[in-house]
């Protein structure tokens, strides 16, 4: 890994790589933002029909009257000189676009996006070199923070004006109602696929409502309803209940998220066009308004699905994944081991030494070679992404991987792991975070105090580097040479690193065991030196809590996921991020690094898991299911599955190559802020605030599912309920809620977490 | 924008309305205009409501915002803290003061609709001054321990603490063993060295769960008293270990304590096993504790006077758990006195009259043991009533002499060594806000507000059932100059004597009041309320040896008027409340040869007037031998069996029927 210390980086470098972020990182969903911004009339336009390139245009000679207005002609220029446009062109289609736009009620598009985007403006750099897809872009992934941010907020009412059309308010209830009807009058099997138009209708309809002060109808219409809604709603519906005023709407997360986005729904033609036929001949142009608004409605062909099925998948914040946004292709698989020339010699004398097996251990070790030197069909190329050269000390720790992983116990449902627990004692500041090293070694805890704790979990302990003034005093030619740089005077136990200004929501040791991250509320990500105990860096840009940080597998990269509703990524000796993944609607609370170093998962309070290209910033993976925040996630060795926890206490199975969800895993009674997948995988160990630590047989789960294209098409996914089987074992710990969870390279369970006294 | 700003941190004031079409806290209207009033806004009613509704609203949103920094600190409750991170976060100033880790009590307001949080000041100065500087939490730590082997744990019930005795290390656990064995077992010398490596070992942290358990089996042994104060010897020694942090632990052992006070311990059924000295140990150590750990469990002090409350209050209990409550009382402070045995004084008279009065054989053993919760009663009370005195003087100077009560208490606290001489009086609430509802406001708090009696009132009250025994301890105690002989409150009095002078000077002069005031001569006695004295007579009277000395009517005056120049406000007919009980001969009749007596009555009560009644004759010239002597010279308290007439004079013997 590159040193970090080398001081200021190259800002040309950052320059480069930030168009790329902006340009490729968001195109994929630049079309439907167009779309949204501009309203057809109702029962013409297919609801995913891409924008005409006129109104393209229109988006874009308004971005250049706004930044005439603002006299950023610099910007103009670049504009003009990239979209290609004269500036004839500008002015008569300004005053068209603005002149048609005032005419209709669903109209003033100019005039909306020219405001939109002075938010952009406001936040992006001015320099931006822009595509009009990306400002609009931009806008649509950060504007609920922005919000948070400004004060007075000038520009809620143009997002929300769209629910200034309205209908006579009493006759929500019966256009409602005449739905409802309609609905539970069909078969049972479009049945179950067209009940899922009632929570985002609902939703949008109330919103309308209390947009437009019609206080007490909107309060009727909640009662009325809200208690139709799926349960796993509530917590959604709570929020709403609150909100009666049309001043709440402005600066309300939940709120803008609904806006902001389009509700995703799976439906089947044939139920499709049942609906559409009965909205047509009622002549229901409200609700129909507000499916072509707000809502969009993804038609496959094929089977309805039944409503286990589409529970399974439902939950999320803004409905299911669009089914083309899961289509990319994946390259799960692992990179080619480098080679090493191992020491046989050394390596079978010490196996011979300790357990007296030569033969047993060759053959293993042999199966491990091959294995490595086959390269996976699945796999990314190798120089994907550039990963930093191993160094010898590197290669000294593959030595040792390899030599320990011929030591580990193999799992199977007949041979549970053994748990060691690490109680964190008096921790009375609140134990936030902790990480273990991959050989591990050491163990660091990130507190509530803004303090990081590092304990030497063996019996060598922590010692600093000698200072610069001794350290021109040994000579540098000796062989203990690294033995001799460390002071002695400073041997302890744990270190204490100080240095945040919050609570610190995360920690990640580096593959290297020479650096630790932690992200903290404060906003910042530190990089912490583990030979001089000090912060090497502070690595600013979320603004605001930074939830989780995750070293890459290869070190180098990490990636941050904050309150801001985006993950970054980071190379460690860039003080500005190298990729902002954004997408999600809410905040993103946990990442993790794929295996393969060339993706990373997020998952949010939106109800989400998203997998990032770490390539070009792409999403390439929207995961649905889950119903509540997502709190924990783990790949599983192989990098073929990810398995995501919540605060439902459910842990959901993927399968990343198909984007399917393949098993849900029930039993925890509360949030789990732990997953580990055993070293071969075997097994999958969850751990809770509920006092538990769970073993799932990961194998039989995956094994047990069948994925073909066709259910990967349709989302007609059977989930066995099979949970009781799957759970191998339930642990209690001492009213101890576990935090972390770690296999060591013997595959022992290793669990961490604070005492609870009360 | 800033009324809702404003609104945000003053909001104190929030009613619940049951509206069923809504789940969430309202703010009423009324409130927004009082704070809006306070703030000096005046707000129509429209605006008021338009304001309490958004005020609801944003307060909601400020709680939802905050249980993110819940879910992302990994914890169940949701604290101040979080609540004001996301304030912090959404541009909202936060709000300060309520960060303690103690509940804070939501309080109505008797006399109007109003609820607050009680918010007390804090001295500062006290509190950067004070010596017991709170004891810091252990360190954090990390232990591991192999909880399931191949997949397969202990599976023994999880949480009970012995099992989990072996996961400790070695030395660890033969440290627990062989201090387990030595304080448990015979030798008195290991035992001292054992309580003494307790009292003052740092590393045992680890093993406080296993000690505590060990404590709680006093349970199990309560027929042997010597190992029931072994173990209170180590709680003792775990309460003073400067190391530990006790924690939630406190309430296990406060339990264990408690058991040695109040139960009837199967020790007690041998009337030569002295298990009254057991209690009387256990009741200094549970004042220890609280004094010292109080503060680490919320509402103990609640707690403890309720189960005190509640052995007090039932009759089938056995006398020595009613002493063990009155002794616990009392250790725990006058106030604690004052709340609850004194309410109960009443009703609990009638059962121990009846025991006391009961002559027979078999009686004889239950009799001495009503003797000795009578005593402790006597005791309490009379400590009650000192303290109360002097917290009056020095409320109503208490803000001239810038540490109000509350040092003399700390003070005490800090000095006291703990176990092995009484508790001082704690003059002022404990130090933080345990069970403030409880207790009184602080020292600067006017009393009148909340106290129901008035120490006149009290005192006639007290004195209604234990006469003048209860007056004659009153020129014990009190330290009167040099001359005096130390009473149990010296050593208090003393340190705080050469602090300040001057309001310590009104303090000593305070006490003998009472005393003086036995003097009252008959002549005025018949109607002492309705003759005010001219209070200008107190100034000719400056000295107390010279009240004690001079002629009663002086003497009466002077007390007369420096209680009610003590407590402002107060009426002097009030004030004298205090001293008409105790009636003496004219002086003028005087003959050497009368008496005093020692007698009680209970005015209006159903139960027949018990008195104390002891005559002695005084060896002539009255002035030459103040009461105080006499009262000094009464060892033991006889009784009466025939009631005494309210303006008799009867000559009795001293009685010494113990």
């Amino acid at each position: 890994m590159a040193a970090v210390q080398d001081g200021p980086m190259e800002l040309d470098a950052e320059k480069e790589a930030k168009p790329e972020i902006l340009s490729d990182g968001t195109s994929n969903l630049s079309g439907n933002t167009a779309s949204g911004t501009l309203s057809s009339s109702p029962l013409t336009a297919a609801p995913a029909g891409g924008a005409p390139k006129m109104e393209d245009q229109q988006t874009l000679i308004a971005v250049l009257q706004f930044l005439k207005r603002n006299k950023l002609s610099e910007s103009v220029e670049i504009l003009r000189r990239e979209a290609g446009l004269g500036e004839h062109q500008e002015g008569s289609q300004a005053t068209d676009g603005s002149g048609g736009g005032k005419g209709d009620g669903d109209g003033g598009d100019a005039n909306s996006l020219l405001s939109r985007v002075s938010i952009t403006s406001a936040a992006a750099p001015q320099s931006m070199p822009v595509k009009s897809d990306c400002i609009i872009n931009i806008f649509r992934c950060d504007l609920p923070f922005m919000f948070m941010l400004s004060e007075d907020q000038p520009d809620v009412s143009v997002v929300l004006s769209a629910y200034s059309q309205q209908g006579d308010p009493p006759l929500y209830q019966v256009y409602y109602s005449g739905l409802k009807n309609f609905i539970e009058s069909v078969l049972d099997c479009h049945r179950a696929e067209l009940s899922q138009l009632f929570y985002p209708l609902f939703v949008h309809m109330y919103l309308e409502l209390v947009y437009n002060n019609h206080e007490t109808e909107a309060k009727a219409f909640f009662d009325k309803f809200s208690g139709d809604q799926e349960c796993y709603y509530q917590d959604d519906l709570h929020i709403l209940c609150g909100l009666t005023k049309k001043e709440h709407l402005k600066g309300n997360e939940v709120l803008l998220d609904f806006r902001t986005s389009r509700f995703v729904l799976h439906i089947s033609r044939d139920s499709y066009q049942l609906l559409k036929r009965h909205l047509q001949e009622r002549h229901n142009n409200q609700i129909w308004n507000i499916i072509q608004e707000h809502l969009y409605i993804d038609i496959f062909d094929g089977m309805p699905r039944s409503k286990s099925q589409i529970d399974s998948m439902s939950g999320s914040l803004a409905g299911e994944a669009k089914r083309e946004v899961n289509k990319a292709k994946v390259f799960y698989g692992l990179l080619k081991e480098p080679e090493i020339e191992v020491p046989l010699d050394d390596e079978d004398d010490e196996a011979e030494n300790e357990e007296g097996k030569p033969k047993k251990k060759k053959t293993k070790k042999d199966s491990l070679g091959s294995k490595s030197k086959k390269q996976d069909p699945n796999a990314p190329q190798q120089n994907r992404i550039p990963l930093p050269e191993l160094k010898d000390s590197d290669k000294l720790d593959k030595i040792m991987y390899m030599k320990e992983s011929t030591k580990r116990i193999r799992l199977g449902p007949e041979n549970l792991p053994s748990i060691c627990f690490y109680t964190f004692l008096n921790a009375f500041q609140g134990l936030t975070a902790v990480d273990f090293t991959d050989d591990s070694s050491l163990l660091a805890g990130g507190f509530a105090d803004s303090t990081v704790r590092v304990w030497s979990v063996t019996p060598k302990k922590l010692r600093k580097v000698k200072s610069a003034g001794e350290l021109n005093v040994i000579e540098k030619e000796s062989d203990d040479v690294l033995e001799r740089i460390m002071d002695e005077k400073t041997a302890s136990e744990s270190k204490i690193l100080h240095g945040h200004s919050g609570p610190v929501y995360g920690v990640s040791f580096s593959p290297d065991r020479n650096y630790l991250l932690s992200s903290s509320e404060d906003g910042t990500v530190r990089l912490w030196s583990l030979q001089t105990f000090t912060c090497l860096v502070g690595y600013k840009g979320h603004n605001y809590p930074v939830w989780d940080t995750h070293f890459s597998p290869f070190g180098y990269y990490f990636v941050s996921g904050g309150h801001d509703r985006v993950a970054r990524l980071w190379a460690t000796d860039h003080y500005q991020p190298l990729r902002i993944f954004a997408g999600h609607l809410a905040d993103v609370t946990c990442t993790r690094f794929h295996p393969n170093s060339n993706y990373v998962a997020t998952g949010s309070t939106d109800r989400t898991v998203r997998l990032w290209d770490v390539l070009n910033a792409n999403c390439v993976r929207i995961l649905t299911g889950h119903k509540g925040p997502i709190h924990s996630l783990a790949f599983s060795p192989n990098g073929k599955f990810l398995a995501s926890g919540s605060t439902d206490g459910r842990v959901l199975l993927w399968d990343i190559g198909h984007g399917l969800m393949i098993g849900e895993l029930k039993g925890h009674t509360d949030t789990i802020y732990a997953l580990k997948f055993s070293r071969d995988g075997e097994i999958l160990a969850s751990g809770s605030m509920d006092n538990t630590v769970r073993l799932w047989d990961s194998m039989k789960a995956f094994d047990e599912v069948e994925t073909d294209d066709f259910t990967a098409t349709t989302g007609h996914i059977h989930l066995p309920d099979n949970s009781q089987e799957l759970l191998l074992g339930m642990y209690h710990s001492k009213s101890t809620p576990v935090t972390h969870l770690h296999f060591t390279r013997r595959n022992l369970l290793l669990a961490a977490g604070a005492y609870n006294s009360q | 924008m800033l009324i809702t700003a404003s609104l945000f941190s003053d909001l104190t004031i929030v009613k619940m309305t049951e509206r069923e079409e809504r789940r969430f806290a309202e703010v009423p209207r009324e409130s927004i205009k009082l704070m809006a009033e306070s703030s000096g806004v005046e707000l129509s009613e429209e605006v008021a409501a338009l304001l309490a509704e958004d005020v609801c609203y944003r307060l909601r949103e400020a709680t939802q915002n905050s249980s993110q920094f819940m879910r992302h600190a990994k914890r169940r409750k949701l604290s101040v803290e979080d609540l004001n991170r996301a304030l912090r976060w959404s541009n909202t100033e936060t709000i300060c003061g309520y960060g303690a880790q103690d509940a804070l009590p939501f309080r109505p307001l008797k006399e109007g609709e109003l609820f607050f949080v009680e918010d007390r000041e804090i001295n500062l100065v006290e509190l950067a001054l004070a010596t017991n500087i709170p004891k810091g939490c252990a360190e954090t730590m990390v232990r591991v321990h192999v909880s399931y082997l191949d997949g397969k744990g202990n599976l023994e019930p999880q949480g009970t603490v012995p099992t989990a005795v072996q996961s400790l290390s070695e030395d660890l656990l033969k440290y627990y063993q062989q201090i387990t064995r030595a304080i448990l077992g015979e030798d008195p010398h290991l035992m001292k060295v054992a309580l003494l490596d307790l009292q003052s070992n740092s590393k045992i942290a680890a093993l406080l769960p296993y000690f505590v358990y060990v404590i709680s089996g006093v349970k199990s042994v309560s027929h042997d008293l010597d190992q029931l104060n072994r173990l209170l010897h180590m709680v003792k020694s775990l309460v003073q270990n400067p190391y530990l942090y006790l924690g939630s632990y406190v309430r296990s052992l406060v339990s264990s304590v408690m058991y040695c006070i109040l139960e009837p311990l199967a020790a007690s059924i041998n009337p030569l096993n002295d298990h009254w000295t057991l209690r009387d140990y256990a009741a200094l150590l549970l004042s220890h504790i609280f004094w010292t750990h109080g503060d680490l469990v919320s509402g103990l002090y609640h707690q403890i006077l309720l189960s005190l409350q509640k052995v007090l209050s039932d009759p089938v209990r056995p006398l020595c758990s009613h002493y063990g409550a009155v002794v616990g009382l009392h250790a725990l402070g006058w106030k604690a006195v004052e709340r609850v045995l004194y309410p109960h004084l009443p009703a609990y008279w009638a059962n121990l009259q009846a025991v006391l009065d009961d002559y027979s054989v078999s009686n004889a053993q239950v009799k001495a043991d009503g003797h000795k919760v009578y005593g402790a009663i006597l005791v309490a009370v009379e400590r009650l009533l000192k303290m109360k005195a002097l917290s009056l003087t020095l409320a109503a100077e208490g803000s001239g002499a810038g540490l109000p009560g509350t040092t003399t208490g700390a003070v005490g606290f800090r000095e006291n060594s703990p176990g092995l001489s009484p508790p001082p009086e704690p003059l002022s609430e404990p130090p933080l806000g345990i069970a403030s509802h409880l207790q009184a406001g602080g020292a600067g708090c006017p009393w009148e507000e909340w106290t129901p009696v008035s120490l006149p009132a009290m005192y006639c009250e007290l004195y209604s059932f234990f006469g003048d025994s209860l007056a004659v301890r009153f020129s014990t105690g009190p330290p009167l100059g040099g001359a005096t002989p130390p009473g149990p409150c010296q050593p208090l009095e003393g340190r705080k004597e050469p602090a300040s002078s001057a309001p310590n000077l009104e303090n000593t002069r305070k006490m003998p009041q009472l005393t003086a005031s036995m003097n009252i001569s008959p002549r005025r006695d018949g109607s002492p309320r309705m003759e005010p004295q001219p209070p200008s007579l107190a100034a000719t009277v400056p000295g107390r040896s010279l009240a004690r000395s001079s002629s009663s009517s002086s003497s009466s005056s002077v007390s007369r008027s420096r209680s009610s120049s003590s407590r402002p406000g107060r009426s002097t007919s009030q004030s004298r409340d205090i001293f008409p009980k105790a009636r003496f001969p004219l002086p003028q009749a005087g003959p050497p040869a009368f008496s005093f007596i020692i007698g009680g009555r209970q005015m209006g009560r159903r139960c027949q007037g018990r008195r104390f009644q002891t005559s002695f004759t005084p060896t002539p010239p009255l002035t030459t031998h103040p009461p105080r002597a006499y009262a000094h010279k009464l060892p033991v308290i006889g009784r009466v069996s025939k009631p005494v007439r309210r303006w008799t004079c009867s000559h009795y013997s001293l009685h010494l029927p113990l």
